[in-house]
């Protein structure tokens, strides 16, 4: 099943650069994520992971290059058309909104509303509709057990995560950035955060994972993309490298290997 | 003891309230104040300040705030009053209404697009607007004849309701939908509580923002329609002195001043509650001096509360 969904490409960024008045912070970047995917985002801080990051969320314009989702080119202007072409990013601490519920997070801007004709102009919420995908998608995702009326700030971290993910399920997204998912997870929430990941891979979601934990990647990850001074210098087959050398890519050195693969 | 909620933002101004009506019960010891006629009159002196308190809940919502709505108020009140001998009931009324809007929604332009805090934006627009009504309308009262505008917004009652307790619950239940089941008021909430997610989910929050404040705007207005409507006329002085009952009262109702988070009946409480203490202290012989004193002590002991609340 998911050696055919690999063949699909599913997010293309090709020659991305990203300059900031005095400095080039994207000199570079290429790299191709196939359907159902797990990559992981690897580098150094200032390495510009998170510009990249931006860019793809439409929170900034690339200065050149192009972001082609399913074979299209797409100019990504604003989050919004982050969102309709099916992309999603996870911020590792502005994900959701803290005061409201967990199925209202669920389906923020992307509310169900009411059948009626007239209530339905108004926006008129239905909201025992939203409650019922809600108790589905999460029933169908995870074994963890959520309130769906729980405010957002009394969850632990990982269950925000999670309820984050789900969100990014429910609005429609197949490609999904990840900002440091498990950064600040306990061990056992962790493992129901990337439970959902694997899940959520072999149901055909691309997963771009921004992390520093090598462990993790190693664990979870099919690829590795590494950026290094706003290049991408590596994208290599995660199983073919130890973490030591991994983190040698990150400091713009190849390891000494016979079977390295090496981009640009 | 599980029955009895426990002091939180939210509840806090239940208590309060029927505190108050206990304390006024037992120690103020005057069957005059809990006279239906009394309750009534409290209800109708409050009605426009119920108002204005219910629209800046609008630009709370968002994580703003409309210090202009006591201008606003004189204003559009003082246009009907002018406009009401040569036109129709509905053209100044509309007039008005449409007047409140514009402004809030160009206060909330003005906080958008030039990044200023909305404070400094509706403090500079409270101002002008202050000024603006002086110059144009002078300082004498404009009196209003209009018989069907005074029943319809103040002295008219329906099914021996008045009109201005009609006006209270109506606005209130329209705002209070609003928020609990339009999109609209997620989307306001969603703004106010974390502008950064907000845009992330791909909401507008500059329209959001901008439809706050215009809301509120319109709100004013009409809190300056029953104002005139109440008075029989209208003043330069109207809502002006209110601002300061508003803000307090939107506080102690549960209503967040950061943003994020309203209670609609707990601001129609904490209105009466004020207005409540007003009569009840002026029965009980006190000045309106150390009516100020009791209203600031109150307000900050309400507030504190709640924020202690809301941090566990």
């Amino acid at each position: 099943m998911i050696r055919t969904a690999l063949d699909q490409v599913a997010l293309k960024v090709v020659n991305l650069h990203k300059h900031f008045s005095a400095s080039a912070v994207l000199q570079g970047v290429d790299f191709t994520a196939n359907r159902g995917e797990v990559i992981a985002l690897l580098g150094e801080n200032g390495a510009g992971k998170s510009t990249l990051v931006n860019c793809i969320a439409g929170k900034l314009q690339p200065t050149q290059g192009q972001i082609q989702i399913q074979g299209d080119t797409q100019l990504i202007a604003s989050p919004s058309d982050a969102q309709a072409a099916g992309i999603a990013v996870v911020y590792q601490d502005l994900a959701l909104i803290n005061t409201l519920t967990v199925v209202e997070n669920l389906f923020l801007n992307n509310e169900i509303k009411h059948r009626n004709v007239i209530l339905n102009r108004l926006g008129w919420l239905d909201k025992a509709a939203m409650l019922k995908r809600g108790s589905k998608l999460l029933q169908r995702l995870t074994s963890v057990t959520l309130d769906l009326h729980a405010a957002v700030s009394s969850l632990s971290v990982g269950e925000q995560q999670i309820v984050a993910l789900i969100r990014a399920v429910n609005v429609g997204a197949d490609i999904i950035v990840m900002d440091e998912p498990t950064a600040a997870l306990g061990n056992e929430q962790c493992n129901h955060v990337t439970d959902l990941i694997r899940l959520l891979s072999s149901q055909g979601v691309t997963i771009l994972l921004v992390s520093h934990n090598l462990v993790q990647v190693k664990a979870l990850c099919d690829r590795a993309v590494v950026l290094f001074q706003g290049q991408s210098v590596a994208d290599v087959s995660v199983s073919d490298y130890t973490e030591v050398e991994l983190l040698s890519f990150m400091n713009g050195v190849t390891p000494d290997v016979d079977s390295v693969t090496v981009a640009s | 003891m599980k029955a009895i909620a426990p002091v939180t933002a939210k509840t806090l101004v239940y208590y309060a309230f029927a505190l108050t009506v206990l304390v006024f019960a037992f120690v103020l010891r005057e069957p005059a104040f809990f006279s239906v006629e009394n309750l009534l009159n409290i209800v109708r002196q409050t009605a426009p300040i119920v108002i204005m308190a219910i629209g800046l809940n609008f630009a709370l919502s968002a994580g703003l705030l409309d210090l202009s709505m006591g201008a606003v108020v004189a204003l559009t009140g003082l246009v009907a009053a002018t406009l009401l001998p040569h036109y129709d009931v509905a053209i100044a009324v509309l007039a008005s209404l449409t007047l409140g809007a514009l402004i809030g929604a160009l206060n909330g332009y003005l906080t958008v697009r030039l990044a200023i805090p909305s404070l400094i934006v509706t403090l500079g627009s409270l101002m002008f607007l202050s000024g603006l009504v002086r110059q144009t309308f002078g300082l004498a009262s404009t009196p209003i004849l209009n018989h069907s505008f005074l029943v319809l917004f103040g002295s008219g009652s329906l099914l021996g309701v008045p009109t201005l307790l009609w006006w209270v619950v109506g606005i209130a239940l329209s705002v209070f939908c609003v928020f609990n089941s339009l999109q609209l008021g997620r989307h306001l909430l969603a703004s106010g509580a974390n502008i950064s997610v907000a845009n992330a989910v791909g909401i507008n929050t500059d329209k959001i923002r901008i439809m706050a404040m215009s809301l509120s705007g319109l709100c004013a207005a009409l809190a300056g329609l029953l104002y005139a409507g109440r008075m029989q006329s209208a003043r330069y002085t109207m809502g002006e002195s209110e601002l300061m009952t508003v803000i307090a009262a939107v506080a102690i109702g549960g209503s967040s001043i950061f943003g994020g988070q309203v209670n609609i009946w707990g601001t129609v409480l904490g209105v009466w509650l004020i207005g409540m203490l007003n009569n009840g202290l002026i029965l009980a012989g006190l000045s309106s001096n150390a009516q100020w004193m009791a209203k600031g002590l109150i307000l900050i002991g309400a507030v504190g509360i709640t924020v202690k609340a809301r941090k566990q």
